[in-house]
């Protein structure tokens, strides 16, 4: 067994880490996360150069990558800088393309941006209960927190088609009604509304590409989440040394040292169960431990975020301190692509039917 | 032993349900249930209608023009208060400043300020906390020096809530290094239109203004706004501390919460059905409830106690801890109910959206905001600290 990263991913990590450090740094990264468009076509165009896009693609794609490490590299650059930049999509829609045979040229050197517009308000994360449906090519419903949606070129829809399955249908976002709006942990998205919109179909029968797509698409909010992970982990640590009170360092007091203790080990257990996940992206059993993966992403997240303010006091409740950024996005992460209970749940069911 | 209401209980509950019937203006409450940020307007416009009625000062004897209330009375009317989404009390007035004057303040400054704070014309800010002094509050370095008839005040305080509404700060100054830190503490009353003060915003994690730093450059203030005996402040901030805890425990709110929430919860449709009807969710509701009904009679309980025995103990701070913890979790299970829709950005939708129940667009938000409940105050490690040290003896 062997858990370093191959030399090739990690130099491509220490480039983009290297990159956003000097180029997405906090102050930049607050003024493009909370104000529309929610992005920065510069430094957008920036990854895209660097090869970010390509890394999550495999060469018979046109990228250089596509595993789940390759995700879980890239991503967990993305969170260590709080990247508000729409690079999920591109990893969900490279999937969806690939199995639909179509070109991904542009989607990888980023000149044409998609939204994967899977999620409705009354189903956001499983893929039964889809109300937009197509028939006889056009698209009526509404698509629901379509991340990137609000400066997309290309929507990816999934829509039930007549025959009663899910299908994937490309709409050109010029033909859709968009409503954008930014997200409180950064960000932007946007509702999708159909009215009987022009769609080309892409796959005509598509839960097992959306699925894949889903969970290509989870496993890099897990990456991401570790790394931001990491970043709030190294923050809270230097506070403790260096924030006093009652005349010592605050991490003197016993009570502090066993829950930062506590953090670390769940911190370490979140990154075991997303190299798990990374690992089985090929696999069968994929979904399971993305799943898996997911739901304890979710809780440990969540859990970093709330104990790092906590353990840092009325600092970490202001704007000014990185670390409530990246704690804002730590907690609604686990909104996006199904939180723990959703996850748990999918496992859970599992059950009855295993021997 | 008898949970119920005595027959003279329940009819002063009546007459404050009726009081927020006929008196509540339903945009306040509108605003209230949606989470939605009050301006200092509609604070005030509420202050005064509870002025009007006498229970804008709602701890204070008959005497001072209070209401003359017991703890259970006092209990009843914060909790149909909260039930019916009335603005709360700005408390550093009626409920801080009020009590530390009835109990310490000179005839004069009761005379002087009391009225005022009754009538709304002054609005108190609280100077405690200094960027260096936090959970270690006796360490603060802001020093008054003795001038003739006037205090010089020189040095910084922080996180002072709704300061810029304010006209008026009480402070916690250091006025001696002698001895312990904690005697040499005094406290002090400042008019914030005095030269040499300059206020700044601190913005919070969720964007909202609600906090600021203010600056003392060499502040003269009068001597006779010292408050009880010079270097007699630890004494008035801890009793003024015990007061802020119980209103912190907010259950109240809790209960209200609590019926949004489960309201919410039938409101929110997921995979073809209520949320409410969802098993997994259903259950961490049934949770929350019980551990709010738990919460609600140790509360009473103390109550009854502090009613006999004049003051609340160190329990309150069990209720700050409990109190603070069911509160956030149920901000953190209503943003969890409204799915990824919870984090759009309030301010950035455009109208009409219905991503979520109009009355939930700031769940998200209000869940980052009350993370500071279990900070200020005294922070939930002080309070257990406090607990282990002076209820379980260790
Ligand atoms: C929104 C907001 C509003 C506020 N409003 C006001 C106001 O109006 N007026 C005012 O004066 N102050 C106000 N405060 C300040 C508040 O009282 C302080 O934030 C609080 O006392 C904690 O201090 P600190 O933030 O400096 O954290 P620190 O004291 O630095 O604490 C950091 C961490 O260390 C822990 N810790 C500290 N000492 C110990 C110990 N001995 N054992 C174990 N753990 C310990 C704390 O619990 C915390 O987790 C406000 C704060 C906030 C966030």
């Amino acid at each position: 067994m062997q858990f370093e990263m191959s030399d090739d991913r990690q130099m491509l990590q220490d480039m983009l880490r290297r990159y956003l450090s000097e180029n997405y740094d906090i102050l930049h990264r607050n003024a493009v996360a909370y104000a529309a468009p929610f992005h920065d076509p510069d430094r957008w165009r920036a990854l895209a150069e660097l090869g970010v896009l390509q890394a999550l693609a495999p060469e018979a794609a046109g990228g250089f990558g596509g595993e789940g490490f390759d995700i879980a590299a890239v991503f967990e650059a993305l969170g260590g800088a709080l990247c508000p930049e729409p690079v999920l999509p591109v990893a969900m829609a490279a999937p969806l393309l690939m199995a639909a045979g179509s070109d991904l040229e542009t989607l990888l050197d980023g000149t044409r941006r998609y939204g994967v517009a899977i999620g409705e308000a009354e189903a956001p994360y499983s893929l039964s209960g889809r109300r937009a449906s197509h028939e006889k090519g056009r698209l009526t419903g509404r698509k629901s927190v379509v991340y990137g949606g609000g400066i997309a070129e290309s929507l990816l829809v999934a829509a039930r088609h007549e025959g009663g399955g899910i299908g994937l249908y490309e709409v050109d976002a010029a033909d859709a009604q968009i409503l954008p709006y930014g997200m409180i942990d950064g960000g932007g998205a946007a509702e999708v509304v159909l009215e009987q919109t022009p769609a080309t179909c892409l796959i005509e029968d598509a839960e097992a590409a959306l699925q894949e797509a889903l969970d290509f698409g989870a496993l890099a909010l897990c990456a991401e989440a570790v790394g931001a992970m990491d970043a709030v982990q190294a923050m809270l640590l230097e506070y403790l040394k260096t924030r006093r009170q009652f005349g010592v360092p605050i991490g003197k007091f016993q009570v502090l040292q066993h829950r930062a203790v506590d953090l670390a080990v769940e911190i370490e257990q979140a990154r075991s169960i997303t190299i798990l996940a990374a690992s089985r992206m090929k696999e069968p059993d994929r979904s399971r431990h993305v799943a898996m993966a997911k739901a304890l992403i979710g809780q440990v997240a969540v859990l970093v975020a709330e104990e790092a303010i906590q353990m840092h006091g009325g600092i970490a409740m202001t704007w000014e301190a990185p670390v409530s950024h990246y704690a804002k996005r730590l907690v609604m992460l686990d909104a996006q692509l199904g939180d723990r209970d959703h996850h748990l749940r999918r496992l859970a069911a599992g059950y009855a039917n295993q021997g | 032993m008898d949970l119920s209401c005595s027959p003279a209980e329940q009819a002063f509950q009546g007459q404050v349900r009726a009081f927020l019937r006929d008196n509540l203006p339903e945009d306040l409450a509108g605003k209230v249930r949606g989470n939605r940020p009050l301006s200092r307007e509609d604070m005030d416009r509420w202050h005064r209608i509870l002025s009007r009625q006498g229970w804008l000062g709602v701890t204070w004897p008959k005497a001072f023009g209070g209401p003359g209330w017991g703890a259970v009375e006092r209990h009843i009317f914060e909790e149909e208060c909260a039930l019916a989404c009335a603005p709360r009390i700005v408390p550093f007035g009626p409920n801080m400043l009020g009590p530390v004057l009835i109990k310490f303040g000179s005839p004069a400054q009761q005379e002087a300020y009391l009225p005022r704070i009754l009538s709304c014309e002054d609005w108190w800010c609280q100077g405690y906390s200094e960027p260096g002094a936090g959970s270690d509050l006796a360490s603060l370095k802001t020093k008054a020096v003795r001038e003739g008839d006037h205090y010089v005040i020189n040095g910084q305080k922080t996180w002072t809530t709704l300061g810029q509404y304010a006209n008026r700060i009480f402070c916690l100054v250091r006025t001696s290094w002698e001895g312990k830190p904690q005697q040499g503490i005094s406290f002090i009353l400042v008019d914030l239109d005095t030269p040499g003060i300059e206020m700044r915003p601190i913005r919070l994690i969720e964007g909202g203004h609600e906090v600021n730093e203010v600056f003392f450059t060499d502040v003269r203030v009068p001597a006779e706004n010292l408050v009880g005996e010079e270097n007699m402040g630890w004494t008035i901030a801890k009793y003024l501390l015990l007061h802020e805890r119980t209103n912190i425990a907010g259950i109240g709110f809790s209960m209200q919460a609590f019926e949004a929430l489960k309201k919410l919860a039938q409101e929110v449709t997921r995979d073809g059905k209520p949320l409410s009807e969802a098993e997994w969710f259903a259950t961490r509701l049934a949770q929350i409830e019980t551990d709010l009904a738990a919460l609600r009679i140790t509360n009473l309980r103390m109550l009854s106690k502090a009613d006999k025995t004049g003051a609340p103990g160190p329990e309150s701070s069990m209720l700050k801890i409990k109190g603070t913890l069911i509160r956030q979790a149920l901000t953190d299970l209503s943003r969890r109910a409204l799915g990824p829709g919870a984090a759009a950005l309030p301010g950035t939708l455009p109208d009409n959206l219905g991503l979520v129940p109009p009355e939930h667009e700031h769940d998200a938000a209000v869940y980052f905001n009350m993370r500071k409940i279990s900070v200020y105050g005294g922070s939930n490690e002080i309070q257990r600290n406090i607990l282990a040290k002076t209820l379980l003896e260790l």
